[in-house]
């Protein structure tokens, strides 16, 4: 599969002195739905808002669908749309106005605008709102408007930074089915977010982003297979005194009726469960404490620390 | 470039039909502020100050003085309009829409500067009919006319930029218009002219732009001016293409706009 995004050894120095980005190298392919992760000021954004051309590399190169950076600006920006973390459209413009105004800057003549301009508001339920002042709108439909207009001009590359901040959980679930039909679509998407178990839903592959360097870059099948614990919450029927004594579990009470127990990927569960009738001890549900991949995120950014700190 | 030709020319007027929209749809701050403070001018300095004023350059003081208050209106307008509009888009960062597209500095800036000239001229056309209540006027030379009304919008729309690129407050974009632009419009001869002026300061005078401007439009239709028209018209010509690459360096560098 053809390349969508490359970029080799891009670097990034504020002129105050801070290097946002050392030297980082990544891939995504064509069609993929790949995952941007990384601490607060890991360099995320600084990646995102040179591929927009918003920030200005210091060195490296990037190739979006073959088309350079610094070659064929104009070619590149037609293949991207980006969809901002903050919300930078002007408060004042009506919703339709300010997705055809996008398209014209992308040299879309005003008839295919207004067409174009229907179908996605429509989409994202925005149609209803087209003739609303954009600063009346909430803030999820504010995230949505900034979609539609991304996508106007009909990108094959779009990239979202944060989307779904601060958007209420049913909401976020409908972005997320919506992104995952332009996904089947063909349109590849780079995805940051917080919300790990929305990387973990969403996105076949990932990259974690740590002091400016790409600490990990590989599918999500892959980085999950290196998880070998998971620490499960128990909801129990009966309350409990004192830990029960589980052969290979190490476990302990977080109150009366909640036991934590960790659980190696090599015994797995069924043993677990085993244990636990032969205690009389029934249990009503089991949760994972964290999302499998927020485990594994702590610890790669945690390893990256110490490595840093040295 | 004829690859792109099209796409920048559906940009370029995208960008225009907006910056348009914008100051129409803001008339209460744009169009009507300026047709009352002339009206005013009109009676005040026109009627009551005028009429004890008698002749100058042969004209009555109200027909010598309405050019250069149409020219003072294009001048402030068409500034006020690119360095507002653009400042408020770099503010609420929508300045951005432009920048992650594929459209050319130099149709982002030919778009805002025909934003601004538009609204001069709509504003000039405004303050010219009301001044028809108050005098009659008649055209000396359309060219010239013509010619410098949109030179004059076009420069003082490429200022509006430069000093909204630099803004970085609302503050700052207020700052130019208060000390520099109002002190050479008035000093500029829009209701004097310079010969009335001590030799010394008729000199000092020259060195300011608006005096040309204005009395380049003034000879437009009146056919009466202070400076020579030719001198006036290259003056405007050169003062055109050098801001034209002082904003592409600003647009193309990215300051204010890009880290």
């Amino acid at each position: 599969m053809s390349s969508a995004l490359s970029i080799r050894q891009l670097t990034k120095t504020y002129g105050n002195g801070f290097q946002a980005l050392k030297g980082i190298d990544l891939e995504v392919a064509e069609g993929d739905f790949f995952a941007l992760l990384g601490p607060n000021g890991a360099g995320k954004s600084t990646t995102i808002g040179i591929l927009s051309t918003l920030v200005n590399k210091s060195g490296g190169t990037v190739n979006v669908f073959g088309h350079d950076l610094d070659a064929q600006p104009s070619a590149l920006k037609r293949c991207i749309g980006v969809v901002p973390q903050e919300f930078n459209f002007n408060q004042f413009e009506k919703v339709f106005d300010i997705v055809t105004t996008q398209a014209g800057y992308y040299g879309i003549p005003l008839r295919q605008a207004r067409e174009r301009a229907e179908e996605y508001l429509t989409q994202l339920g925005l149609w209803d709102k087209r003739n609303a002042a954009s600063r009346e709108l909430s803030g999820g439909m504010k995230r949505r408007l900034m979609i539609a207009r991304a996508l106007v001009h009909q990108p094959r590359l779009l990239i979202l930074d944060e989307p779904t901040a601060g958007v209420d959980i049913e909401l976020r679930r409908s972005m997320w089915s919506f992104l995952t039909e332009l996904n089947k679509k063909g349109i590849t998407i780079i995805l940051t977010t917080h919300y790990l178990e929305e990387a973990e839903q969403l996105c076949r592959n990932i990259g974690i982003i740590d002091h400016g360097q790409i600490v990990e870059n590989t599918s999500m099948r892959a980085l999950l297979a290196k998880l070998h614990a998971e620490t499960f919450l128990l909801d129990l029927k009966e309350s409990l005194l004192i830990e029960p004594q589980l052969e290979g579990y190490p476990a302990r009470l977080i109150d009366s009726h909640t036991l934590e127990v960790q659980v190696e990927k090599s015994l797995g569960i069924t043993d677990l469960f085993a244990q636990l009738a032969a205690q009389n001890i029934e249990v009503l549900s089991l949760r994972n404490k964290t999302n499998r991949l927020e485990e594994l995120f702590v610890s790669l950014v945690e390893q990256n620390l110490a490595k840093v700190a040295k | 470039m004829s690859g792109e030709l099209r796409p920048n020319l559906v940009a370029l007027q995208t960008i225009v039909y907006r910056e348009v929209r914008r100051f129409l749809r803001i008339w209460p701050q744009t169009l009507l502020p300026p047709a009352i403070t002339m009206v005013l001018y009109f009676v005040i300095f026109g009627r009551l100050i005028g009429a004890r004023i008698g002749e100058m350059g042969g004209f009555s003081y109200m027909e010598y003085i309405v050019p250069g208050l149409i020219m003072m209106s294009v001048i402030t307008n068409a500034y006020g309009n690119v360095v507002s509009s653009f400042f408020g888009a770099k503010f609420q960062r929508s300045v951005e829409e432009l920048l992650v597209s594929p459209v050319s500095p130099h149709i982002i800036l030919i778009g805002y500067v025909i934003g601004g000239v538009l609204r001069g001229l709509a504003v000039a056309a405004i303050v010219t009919m009301l001044s028809l209540f108050f005098t009659h006027l008649t055209l000396h030379h359309l060219g010239i006319t013509v010619l410098v009304i949109f030179l004059a919008a076009t420069i003082f729309s490429l200022c509006g930029f430069v000093n909204a690129v630099y803004a970085r407050n609302f503050d700052d974009i207020s700052i130019i218009p208060t000390f520099v632009l109002t002190p050479l419009t008035y000093l500029g001869g829009v209701f004097y002219s310079i010969h009335l002026l001590p030799p010394f300061w008729q000199v000092v005078s020259l060195a300011n732009p608006i005096l040309h401007m204005v009395n380049a439009f003034r000879y437009g239709i009146l056919g009466v001016s202070d400076i020579h028209i030719g001198t006036a018209v290259v003056f405007m010509l050169g003062a055109t293409a050098v801001l034209y690459l002082v904003c592409i360096r600003l647009l193309v560098s990215g300051r204010g706009m890009r880290q």
